[in-house]
């Protein structure tokens, strides 16, 4: 009965969660949003005071149900595992093995001292609800989307506008790399011993599995009814159960409640029970899953890769055809832009888990995962696919670890989160001798005016001058600029994002 | 002018001529659909009679043409095996050839710019299949953009009979004029092409040589006052345009086809249809064309209006469908001329088109290609597209709002790719001088640009 309950719950979350990350129209975040708001680690890092009181409470009752059932990388293993275990003569495949404390004490404290010396990507690289999300954002979403896309082709074709394509795109090979090694590392150990991952590197599991020591409600032996046939032991996926001793190691049971229907001698129960004293494990050595290589996976999901716009015939004595267009390359931006909401670059630095539900949503294409060391994985803009534009706030919706804050579209054209800068260079007026208006012309703030070359000629070519005091960094100037395959305004991330 | 049903024709009986005319099209008004689909009921595909077809006789040299011209500017095109880019899509070109031929067009209009160059090429491997005297060949000196020589005039022309396969052309136009009268002179008369062309005639290599018109009032009287014998000239000619061409953008069809009338001069139709734009008129204007022949299309009257001026040579259409050429065929097979009180509507369907919001774009692909790689037809033709729908909305308070707004901006993504799209355009205005229109078009990019921005916002 618990055991059905669990399952049933831990899948809903797991398929709502999953969904998030696949939603690229928002709709879902409206109602399912505060699903990755329970998660702990953005729950701490946006210091949700209450939602972490209830978590810490739900855990001193009941035991580490947080792991069983909210946790999706959690429940993702749980599902490797259970497949593993329908092979043939794999039913009683699991035995108990002693706690790596010193193992998992080390990444907790390694994680929090992460934390707060602000090494983001050490933080990013250990949330468990993080890692999900690259998982799902890097490798099944954008098979969503293509699945999508044929939607829409059909629809196209019966002239319904029930769905409409989406850009499909590979945001960044780095990431997704380590997207498909961690699956394969978390998926590796759970489909040989269950929740080892958990119960040695996850700091979460770690912090919950002390907690849960205290825990009120939880599994017991019933000594009097227990003939120590071991029934349960094999089949603990976290091999805290030592049926010879009849003790439970209450620091890693996820509560599954699997055991309690396996045994045969209703020996087990899920009840309250006063405080024992336990021995505590000793440390052994274990290899660490996160070998971390850029290379292998790439290959897999090189079928994905964009396609090209395809070339137009570029003839310019005859009537008709499509100019070929060079594709636009982003510019190395030397201050990263966040988006409006982030405050700046700390804020988001020592918030953002890399959880990538931002990138996902972005319905513009402008969000993707940093490369560079410091931002390892967290999200920041780039104008080559689109612009900031005025009506849109749904990366600050679905933030859950307040490393983007809410904001409204009304008062998001206030905020300055970077300032255009023009190279004269690239500039179409000066390569092409053309008038070229298009930045000062799509300006929302009026920060772009064209001067003309000559000061006492007006009739000459004119260029922009970028006012920075009005520029609020939105992109539209670097997106809509014609200059291929660098544009000849682009936007520098401000250090602190501040009202115009 | 003599109109007649062309005796060579064997006259087979043919059993469904009869019903055709009865055979109801069911019109229904079609969303912000992108161009690939056959719109406003133009889809039946009902053979069209053999024998039937109206001709015009042209007086200079005696032919007997079609009522109904192909032209050659909309050739179907097709992916590449080698998938980089497109190419004319020959075998439906020749099917379409085939089919026009065997029931009684014998007109065919093209150029060396049309299609991206290739029309020329691929008229001529179409036309290569039948015997020469079975049809006529119009081509045309086209503008050499900026760098016009009397040599690349001679070069354009012998390419032309290269292309098409002939060593003789029945009809050969000075391409587009009425820009300028410095245009004209410059390409033309200092260059001595006019004259070269006049030999050539004298030479038998050109039978009939005219001239396309667009633009400026004054240089049409002015090349119709030369001392030359013109054999025939090209106007853009529709119910819309017969008053409504507002100068300075074009000369209304009206005026051109009087002075032309006075001078005895044959008259060949371009845009009878406006770039389809009559094929889907809004619904006030179709329900009076229903409730006069609730079996007919709008383009069937277009057609119908183009054809009845009996100084009327040819009208062209650039069919790409075999639907379309099988109805316009039916349409003329022979055609039943307008009377008064169709004209009449046909006035009042032109005030209600003359207010609504399109963009004067007839899709030609003149301008194209952009330098800065936006689809100007595209945007244009779906801007219009919606507008035919009803689906251009005033004010976020209408009932339809959430819906239409959804329609347009998906079907715009469709239509045009996001790069391609208006907001792309930096009014660089190098488009302007090509378009035949005289539409403003950085000026109507910036009204789809706005539109579409206050949809997306709201």
């Amino acid at each position: 009965m618990l055991r059905r309950l669990r399952i049933i719950t831990a899948a809903l979350f797991f398929v709502l969660i999953t969904l998030l990350f696949f939603d690229f129209t928002g709709v879902l975040h409206k109602w399912l949003g505060w699903l990755a708001k329970i998660q702990l680690i953005p729950v701490v890092l946006s210091v949700n005071g209450v939602v972490l009181f209830i978590l810490i409470l739900i855990t001193l009752l009941f035991g580490r149900v947080y792991c069983s059932v909210i946790c999706p990388l959690g429940i993702m293993q749980d599902g490797i595992s259970n497949l593993s275990g329908r092979r043939k003569g794999k039913k009683n495949r699991f035995r108990h093995s002693k706690a790596k404390c010193g193992l998992r004490y080390s990444f907790l404290v390694l994680f929090i001292a992460a934390i707060i010396a602000g090494i983001s990507a050490a933080v990013s690289l250990l949330d468990p609800y993080a890692t999900y999300g690259r998982i799902v954002s890097s490798l099944p979403a954008p098979l969503y989307r293509l699945g999508n896309n044929l939607l829409a082709w059909f629809a196209e074709k019966a002239d319904s506008y029930a769905f409409y394509s989406t850009e499909v795109w590979i945001k960044n090979w780095v990431i997704l790399g380590i997207s498909g090694i961690t699956l394969l590392a978390v998926g590796f150990f759970a489909w040989l011993n269950g929740r080892t991952y958990c119960n040695t590197i996850c700091p979460v599991g770690t912090a919950l599995g002390f907690l849960s020591r205290f825990s009120i409600i939880r599994i017991t032996f019933d000594a009097d009814k227990c003939t120590k046939c071991g029934r349960c032991e094999r089949n603990c996926k976290a091999s805290c159960l030592d049926s010879k001793k009849m003790i439970v190691d209450h620091s890693r049971c996820v509560t599954c409640f699997n055991c309690i229907g396996k045994c045969n001698f209703n020996a087990i129960k899920y009840t309250s029970v006063r405080i024992k004293k336990q021995k505590s494990g000793v440390a052994a050595d274990h290899p660490s899953p996160k070998e971390r290589s850029r290379r292998s996976l790439l290959a897999v999901t090189g079928a994905l890769a964009l396609a090209q716009l395809s070339k137009a015939q570029q003839l310019l004595q005859v009537d008709g055809g499509l100019a070929e267009m060079e594709d636009r390359k982003a510019p190395d931006r030397k201050m990263p832009v966040v988006p409006p909401g982030a405050l700046g670059l700390k804020n988001m630095q020592t918030h953002c888990t890399a959880c990538q539900l931002c990138i996902s949503v972005c319905p513009n294409n402008i969000l993707r995962p940093s490369v560079k060391l410091s931002t390892f994985m967290q999200p920041e803009m780039s104008y080559d696919r689109g612009y900031c534009r005025p009506e849109c706030t749904e990366c600050s919706k679905v933030c859950p670890a307040g490393a983007i804050k809410p904001i409204t579209t009304a008062g998001k054209t206030g905020i300055s989160i970077g300032h255009a800068v023009w190279i004269r260079d690239n500039c179409v007026v000066n390569t092409d001798e053309i008038q070229c208006s298009n930045c000062e012309r799509h300006c929302p703030t009026k920060a772009i005016t064209l001067i003309a070359l000559e000061p006492d000629n007006e009739k000459t070519l004119k260029t922009p001058v970028v006012d920075k005091e009005l520029c609020i960094g939105c992109g539209a100037c670097e997106y809509l600029c014609p200059a291929r395959p660098f544009s000849a305004i682009y936007v520098e991330g401000n250090v602190r994002h501040h009202l115009v | 002018m003599a109109k007649k049903n062309k005796k060579e024709i064997n006259r087979r009986d043919f059993l469904k001529a009869g019903g055709i005319s009865a055979v109801a099209a069911t019109v229904a008004m079609t969303g912000c659909k992108p161009k690939t689909s056959v719109s406003s009921g133009r889809g039946s595909s009902i053979e069209a009679p053999t024998d039937k077809m109206t001709y015009r006789i042209n007086h200079n040299t005696g032919d007997v043409v079609s009522l109904l011209g192909y032209g050659c500017m909309r050739w179907p095109l097709r992916q590449r095996a080698d998938g980089d880019g497109e190419e004319v899509d020959q075998e439906a070109v020749n099917e379409l050839v085939d089919y026009a031929i065997a029931h009684g067009v014998n007109y065919f209009d093209t150029a060396p710019v049309y299609v991206r160059g290739w029309s020329e090429t691929a008229t001529g491997i179409a036309l290569k299949r039948h015997p020469r005297e079975k049809f006529f060949v119009a081509t045309k000196a086209s503008n050499q953009r900026g760098n016009n020589t009397r040599e690349g005039g001679i070069a354009m022309y012998e390419r032309s009979m290269r292309e098409l396969q002939v060593d003789y052309l029945d009809y050969y136009l000075l391409h587009n004029v009425g820009a300028s009268l410095e245009s004209f002179n410059d390409r033309f008369i200092h260059t001595g092409l006019l004259d070269y062309f006049l030999k050539e005639r004298e030479a038998g290599r050109i039978r009939n040589l005219g001239w396309s018109f667009h633009g400026d009032v004054k240089v049409f009287d002015h090349i119709l006052a030369m001392d030359v014998h013109w054999d025939f000239v090209q106007i853009q000619l529709n119910y819309q345009d017969w008053q409504h061409a507002e100068a300075p953008r074009n000369v209304n069809a009206e005026y051109l086809y009087a002075e032309l009338l006075k001078k005895n001069v044959p008259v060949v139709i371009m845009e009878p249809l406006l770039g389809g734009r009559l094929a889907r008129v809004p619904v006030q204007a179709l329900t009076m064309m229903k409730e006069i022949r609730p079996d007919d299309t709008a383009a069937q009257w277009a057609f119908r209006y183009a054809g009845t001026p009996e100084n009327v040579l040819s009208v062209l259409s650039g069919m790409v469908y075999m639907e379309h050429l099988q109805e316009n065929i039916r349409t003329y097979s022979p055609l039943t001329p307008l009377n008064e009180q169709e004209y009449e509507m046909l006035e009042q369907a032109t005030d209600i088109l003359v207010d609504s919001d399109y963009i004067q774009c007839t899709e030609c692909q003149y301008c194209m290609p952009c330098p800065y790689g936006l689809d100007i037809p595209g945007v244009f033709g779906h801007y219009n597209r919606c507008v035919s729908a009803g689906r251009i909305l005033k004010n976020s308070n209408d009932d339809n709002y959430r819906k239409a707004r959804r329609e347009f901006l998906i079907g715009y993504d469709r239509s045009v790719p996001k790069l391609r799209q208006a907001g792309h355009c930096i009014a660089c205005d190098q488009c302007l001088p090509k378009c035949p229109q005289r539409v403003n078009i950085t000026q109507e990019m910036r009204r789809v640009d706005q539109y579409v921005e206050e949809l997306r916002q709201k």
